[in-house]
């Protein structure tokens, strides 16, 4: 009876996780086969994988799936870079400066509750639907984990440190580049991997709404054309871009986390 | 005697509001095409709350997109913490599931918005399924962590004194976890936010993010403010609320950590 003690050997658990996947795409398939659910609205997976495969070469919505991507990815590493060009350094020194973090906090405080996508309007009003709207919206929704991140980094310095190294006359780039960024870059990292991940999230919103390409304009022009193969292939292709990023991004961070030591942002 | 964080606070918003009525206002600085000043903020309230913008007044709107998150929030935090639970407990679920899950997780949430309309149009039922794809995942992460991490010692001790199986999940397993889930609970409900504001944009009749959508199509900066700033309170009042009942609920967990940690 005592379950969560039951340890399962390799086999068990690959063979329960294959019966678990087998039955996710037996019961889709045979909705989408029998009937039972239009193919209009729930395609099989097959048809949907064979879409994916044609909307690599054939455009849709005015581009292929590589140019929408390739539209999408160049927004979203606009407004990504944007929220750690802002965030990380004024992180840092909010963690640092008493005085900066008094004065940013309310202000950040205030405008954290506002979900991302609430700034598509201004951001359309201010900077267009082309480049410079959805560069926003990102921007809103990656900079708070930036800064968080080198905030929490930057709190995170021993004091004994910086006190030795002061008394020890450490100049103050040294101090900089020796003490107080090394100490902070763990949990920077670990606030740029939400970022990265947020940011993503942002940008299929706000091509949702505002851009005439990219691949949520795909998605929502599919959706109008009632072209459920192309909607769910989109659903994939993001999908598949957003595990990328994740997957170098912890990769980025394990590397930085052995260089640096464990220090997290659980602490 | 208010602390000096207060006192810098309290400065810093009255300077940034000033600043806000001098740009917008005598200086000219800031076109009231790009950005409204307080007096016009204020117009679009009063207009909102009495005529009504988009189709209703200020408080249907709000009640609407309220009620949505609620909802929305309740069906996959259950769902969620309900799955998770069983996955914590017993490893076979678990690896049932999870080949799924991991499938599923990666997929931004709201790019599930247009095969949501596809099948539910723009009913509040698609509003309730799009925050659940991107509610329920951090709800199940979480409480699936929290029973695993349960100090072993701590259910053998209850199984010797021979604990009945429900107590053992309502008396130990549950409470141990409660700390991690509300974790997950938190994260939710910034995300039902996220998601509806999203899914209200793209198609709705009432709500918050309709009324910045109709705001967005008549240029009427004004009203976007309104719509902006009834996001972040009621955001705000939401996540307050979900630490209250925290606060109600783990009232007792230091003594639980003293426990575990003995």
């Amino acid at each position: 009876m005592r379950n969560r003690a039951l340890r399962l050997s390799a086999s068990a658990r690959g063979g329960l996780g294959l019966l678990g996947l087998a039955g996710f795409f037996g019961i889709w398939t045979a909705c989408s086969v029998t009937g039972l659910v239009s193919a209009t609205f729930l395609p099989d997976p097959v048809s949907v994988i064979a879409r994916l495969i044609t909307l690599l070469d054939n455009p849709y919505a005015g581009y292929t799936l590589p140019e929408h991507l390739t539209a999408s990815f160049f927004r979203y590493g606009s407004g990504l870079l944007l929220a750690t060009g802002i965030g990380l350094p004024l992180g840092l020194l909010m963690g640092w400066f008493r005085l900066i973090d008094d004065i940013i906090t309310p202000v950040f405080d205030g405008l954290r509750f506002i979900a991302p996508l609430a700034w598509v309007p201004f951001a359309a009003l201010w900077f267009g639907t082309g480049l410079g709207g959805p560069v926003l919206i990102i921007f809103t929704g990656a900079f708070p984990p930036v800064l968080i991140g080198a905030y929490r980094g930057a709190r995170l310095i021993d004091p004994q440190l910086v006190e030795a190294a002061r008394m020890l006359g450490t100049p103050h780039h040294r101090m900089l580049t020796e003490i107080l960024l090394p100490d902070a870059v763990p949990s920077i990292v670990s606030g740029l991997r939400v970022a990265a991940g947020l940011g993503w999230q942002s940008l299929i919103g706000a091509e949702l709404i505002v851009v005439s390409s990219g691949v949520g304009y795909m998605m929502v022009q599919a959706q109008s054309a009632v072209s459920t193969r192309t909607v769910m292939a989109g659903i994939i292709a993001v999908g598949l871009v957003g595990s990328a990023i994740d997957f170098l991004l912890r990769l980025g961070e394990g590397a930085v986390r052995q260089r640096y030591g464990v220090l997290g942002p659980s602490k | 005697m208010p602390s000096r964080r207060g006192i810098v606070a309290v400065l810093t918003s009255a300077a940034l509001i000033a600043l806000w009525a001098w740009a917008t206002g005598p200086s000219g600085i800031i076109s009231p095409v790009r950005f409204p000043s307080p007096p016009l903020v204020w117009e679009a309230l009063v207009q909102v709350s009495t005529v009504g913008f988009g189709g209703a007044t200020l408080p249907v709107h709000i009640v609407t997109s309220v009620a949505l998150v609620i909802e929305g929030f309740l069906v996959a935090a259950g769902t969620g913490t309900v799955l998770g639970l069983a996955m914590g407990w017993d490893r076979r679920v678990a690896a049932i599931v999870n080949p799924i899950f991991q499938l599923i997780r990666p997929i931004p949430p709201l790019s599930w918005i247009p095969l949501v309309i596809l099948w539910l149009g723009f009913d509040n039922s698609a509003k309730i399924l799009v925050i659940w794809f991107a509610a329920f995942v951090p709800a199940l992460i979480n409480t699936q962590t929290g029973v695993r991490d349960i100090p072993e010692h701590l259910v053998e001790a209850a199984y010797m004194l021979g604990t009945p199986r429900w107590r053992l999940l309502w008396g130990i397993v549950i409470p141990a976890a409660l700390p991690t889930i509300f974790t997950g609970l938190r994260l939710s409900l910034q995300a039902s936010w996220t998601t509806l504001v999203a899914a209200e944009l793209v198609g709705s009749f009432y709500g918050l993010g309709h009324i910045l959508n109709e705001a967005q199509q008549s240029v009427y900066p004004g009203m976007i403010f309104v719509g902006m700033a009834a996001v972040g309170l009621f955001g705000w009042l939401t996540t307050v609320a979900l630490a209250f009942i925290e606060s109600r609920v783990l009232a007792w967990h230091p003594s639980v950590r003293e426990l575990v940690s003995a």
